[in-house]
């Protein structure tokens, strides 16, 4: 009975499913194949005219068809692929039965600029082209489709739907922590022993014109256009922005219990999850780094670790000047001496920054880290920045002796996720 | 895990069409008040919100420069429900208040929308067209407006709320798990205290043209339970907040409770047959367990079809237990909607007694006495379905 709780006496989390769909490919073996190679995914962008733009490059999704195409669409159809490999892999439950809830991050959803264009020239109107003219083409009972499709809860609603999840599902965002957050309910969920499993699933497919501005407004993006896959560049001393990119992951989360009673195979446990807030500013860190260091201090402390535990941190590593300063930061806080011996890895290096999905896809790549035995590079890293003395990964994959991995996840509006991922259940 | 805690409301912050604060509220749904502006958005209908003072919560004007109406709205209202749970400006606690907020996002610059139409459409939309007007139209920090878990990042900044900070999406059933999941965290021990709640801007033609595709907005002003078949809503705009705390965690700091949140729970139902709807309120109502003799109904029903219909159904057959409906007096509040029937019901428990009813069509009838339970029920005009149960606090 004791060994299938945790020292603070509540159900241990595991993973039984993971699913993994990147701009390297979907699967979670074929996205590990290329990970520990180094490739990266960004490219040029060819969905969207450019021109004009700063930044021209992402990591984009152009194989999973997505018609008609929009954000949301992509969204939704990665989501449904990842979530695919997860339960497939997990054999949990009937087809469309799955036995928990649904915690869906997902991009935040809104009508793009094709449907206003459609409804603009539905109108027959000619002149000026206000909102009020699209509401009187807009109610025709032909445009239905657009306020499913437009519902900031659509996408949770299909995979809820086709998968079977039980309740009502969750949709959620902490901006670039969403991933992280979508686990740390799912294993809320399970220690409050509401439920014994739960479908944990984060999707981002946003790469649209108006997105990439708006982040390029922030000045938040990488410029480097040539060659795409050299702009992202955690760590290096000239890291210049993060690069958009789109993803998804899904796990399956099951209490370790229910999971050995139907022989699941387990392929990692959630050990703890922490979060900090920080009420500094809405788009920087606390210059004192407190928030980042109580994120990854809560973290240690719900799975009862000492930070002597930790072997490998996945970073969130978005390769803006900021974040990985301020990440250094804590880091050297919270582990001291050790940080600089610590192997630390940046994912976003090849496939970008996933935004909603990062965290969930950084927490797929943690546990397959485990299973491996093998740490993916950080690529682009040619110039160390020698403000942040860490043990990065640079460039090539490396083989480690790795039993407790930080996955850090830190988002606009002061959110910050830090999740303890192991191995074996103890 | 530990014993299952007893959870108090103890906070309400409340900003609508109707005004702000508890007394204005009380005053306003005992005087059946209804606040809709039918000529702004004609011949939509929206419930705009009552004149507000930002500064009295929101006191730096470059924090509220930083934010759009949604945000403000919802800023203001954690701030009246922080100060009503006697715990703004306590740093210490702030510092380990929890928060689940529902909030949608978006806000656009409709001028700089329309111009792009305007070109698009004269133009042929050339290439490059849209990149060219956004890049240099759009305002930075309007980005900032537009993601939807800004505002729980501006009550962070403005309230110093910092424990921990979720957002939650998905309109009205963004509401319903805001406050479902805050409840059960308390109730299982892992949270202490909790700010939770939603706002909603009403007035804002880019959101009203998305309800308007499914032509779910209503035209003509009728109260809800007479808007025949076709039904409709009127968006309407609300901050509401409330602080949830496990009675220990009340009790140790002194604080007073408007009343016991004993149950929250939630539904996802496929919305035709219509039935479907009623089913899912009648196993909802069943989870919240056994209901005392003087319990009531505050419902959000909103004239959105064909769940005002189906929630209409499942009133009938409870038709010995007194109903208060807020859609007629509110409108769609949605991701507000779901924490809007929380509060009232609360409200309605401290003041020991449910405001008059609004109603000739039947629906609404005279309560002879003082309820003991509420629950509080909400269908969204898509999906989700909500209740809980909120009892007097002994």
């Amino acid at each position: 009975m004791a060994k299938f709780r945790d020292r603070a006496g509540r159900p241990i989390v595991v993973v039984t499913g993971m699913g993994l769909v990147t701009s390297l490919g979907a699967g979670k073996d074929d996205n590990w194949r290329r990970l520990i190679a180094g490739e990266s995914g960004i490219r040029a962008i060819t969905r969207f005219p450019t021109e004009g733009l700063k930044t021209r490059i992402a990591g984009t999704i152009d194989f999973v068809p997505a018609e008609p195409f929009s954000s949301a669409e992509l969204s939704d159809r990665i989501a449904h692929l990842a979530a695919e490999e997860a339960v497939a892999e997990a054999a949990i439950g009937a087809r469309g039965d799955f036995p928990g809830p649904l915690f869906l991050a997902v991009a935040p959803i809104e009508m793009e600029w094709s449907v206003r264009e459609t409804l603009a020239r539905a109108s027959g109107a000619s002149g000026d082209m206000t909102y009020a003219v699209l509401m009187r083409s807009a109610g025709n009972g032909r445009f239905g489709h657009y306020h499913e499709r437009f519902m900031l809860g659509s996408v949770a609603d299909h995979l809820a739907r086709h998968f079977g999840t039980r309740g009502a599902p969750v949709s959620l965002s902490t901006a670039c922590a969403s991933g992280a957050s979508a686990i740390q309910l799912g294993v809320e969920a399970i220690r409050r022993g509401e439920t014994e499993a739960a479908l944990c699933v984060a999707s981002d497919g946003s790469v649209n014109a108006e997105a990439l501005i708006r982040f390029s407004l922030l000045s938040a993006l990488s410029t480097r256009n040539e060659p795409p896959q050299g702009a992202s560049r955690p760590f290096s001393k000239d890291r210049d922005g993060f690069v958009m990119a789109e993803g998804a992951g899904a796990l399956v989360l099951e209490s370790l219990e229910a999971a050995t009673a139907r022989g699941a195979e387990i392929l990692g446990v959630v050990a703890g999850c922490g979060e900090g807030t920080d009420s500094f500013h809405r788009t920087r860190s606390s210059p004192d780094a407190k928030p980042i260091i109580g994120c990854m201090e809560n973290a240690l402390t719900d799975a009862g670790f000492a930070a002597g535990r930790i072997d490998h941190i996945n970073a969130h590593g978005t390769s803006t000047p900021e974040n990985d300063k301020m990440e250094c930061l804590g880091i050297t806080a919270v582990f001291g001496e050790r940080a600089a011996s610590i192997p630390i890895s940046s994912n976003k290096s090849m496939i970008g920054h996933t935004l909603s999905a990062a965290g969930a896809v950084e927490a797929i790549v943690s546990l397959l880290t485990l299973a491996h035995q093998r740490i993916p590079p950080t690529i682009n890293h040619d110039i160390p920045d020698p403000a942040i003395p860490l043990d990065v990964v640079s460039n090539a994959a490396r083989d480690a002796r790795v039993t407790a991995v930080m996955s850090n996840s830190f988002g606009f509006g002061g959110q910050n996720v830090s999740l303890i991922l192991t191995r074996e259940p103890e | 895990m530990t014993d299952r805690q007893e959870t108090w409301i103890t906070g309400i912050g409340l900003i609508s069409s109707l005004g702000e604060g508890l007394d204005a509220h009380w005053e306003a749904l005992e005087q059946g008040r209804v606040n809709v502006d039918d000529k702004t958005f004609a011949p939509w209908l929206v419930h705009p919100l009552a004149p507000v003072t930002f500064d009295a919560q929101i006191p730096k004007k470059s924090d509220q420069r930083q934010m759009e109406a949604l945000q403000r709205i919802g800023t203001y209202a954690a701030g009246l429900a922080l100060e009503s749970a006697g715990i703004k400006g306590k740093a210490d606690l702030l510092a380990r208040t929890d928060m689940i907020v529902a909030s949608g996002g978006g806000e656009r610059d409709v001028g700089v929308d329309a111009a792009i139409m305007t070109e698009m459409v004269a133009s042929g939309a050339p290439s490059g067209l849209v990149n060219e007007r956004l890049m240099h139209n759009l305002r930075p920090t309007l980005f900032l407006a537009q993601l939807p878990n800004l505002l729980a990042g501006n009550i962070s900044i403005v309230h110093g709320v910092t424990g921990s900070s979720r957002t939650f999406m998905g309109e009205e059933e963004a509401g319903i798990n805001a406050v479902r999941i805050a409840f059960a965290r308390i109730a299982a021990g892992q949270s202490d205290i909790a700010l939770v709640g939603g706002a909603y801007n009403s007035e804002r033609l880019d959101l009203m043209l998305l309800y308007e595709c499914a032509a779910a907005l209503r035209r003509e002003f009728a109260p809800v339970w007479q808007r025949g078949p076709a039904g409709g809503f009127a968006p309407g705009s609300a901050g509401v907040f409330l602080v949830i705390e496990s009675r220990r965690h009340a009790e140790a700091r002194g604080a007073r409770p408007f009343a016991r949140l004993a149950g929250a729970v939630a539904g996802h139902a496929r919305r035709a047959p219509q039935e479907t709807l009623t089913g899912t309120f009648e196993a909802m109502w069943r989870e919240l367990g056994p209901r005392e003799a003087d319990a009531a109904i505050v419902t959000t029903a909103t004239g959105a079809e064909p769940a005002t219909a189906g929630e209409r159904r499942f009133l009938e057959a409870h038709a010995d237990v007194p109903v208060r409906g807020l859609g007629t007096r509110f409108g769609n509040t949605m991701e507000a909607q779901f924490p809007l029937a929380v509060a009232i019901g609360a409200l309605s428990l401290s003041r020991g007694a449910l405001f008059a009813p609004g109603d000739a069509s039947g629906v609404e009838r005279a309560a002879s006495q003082a309820p003991a339970q509420v629950v509080a029920v909400c269908a969204g005009h898509w999906r989700g379905e909500g209740m809980a149960l909120i009892e007097r606090a002994k």
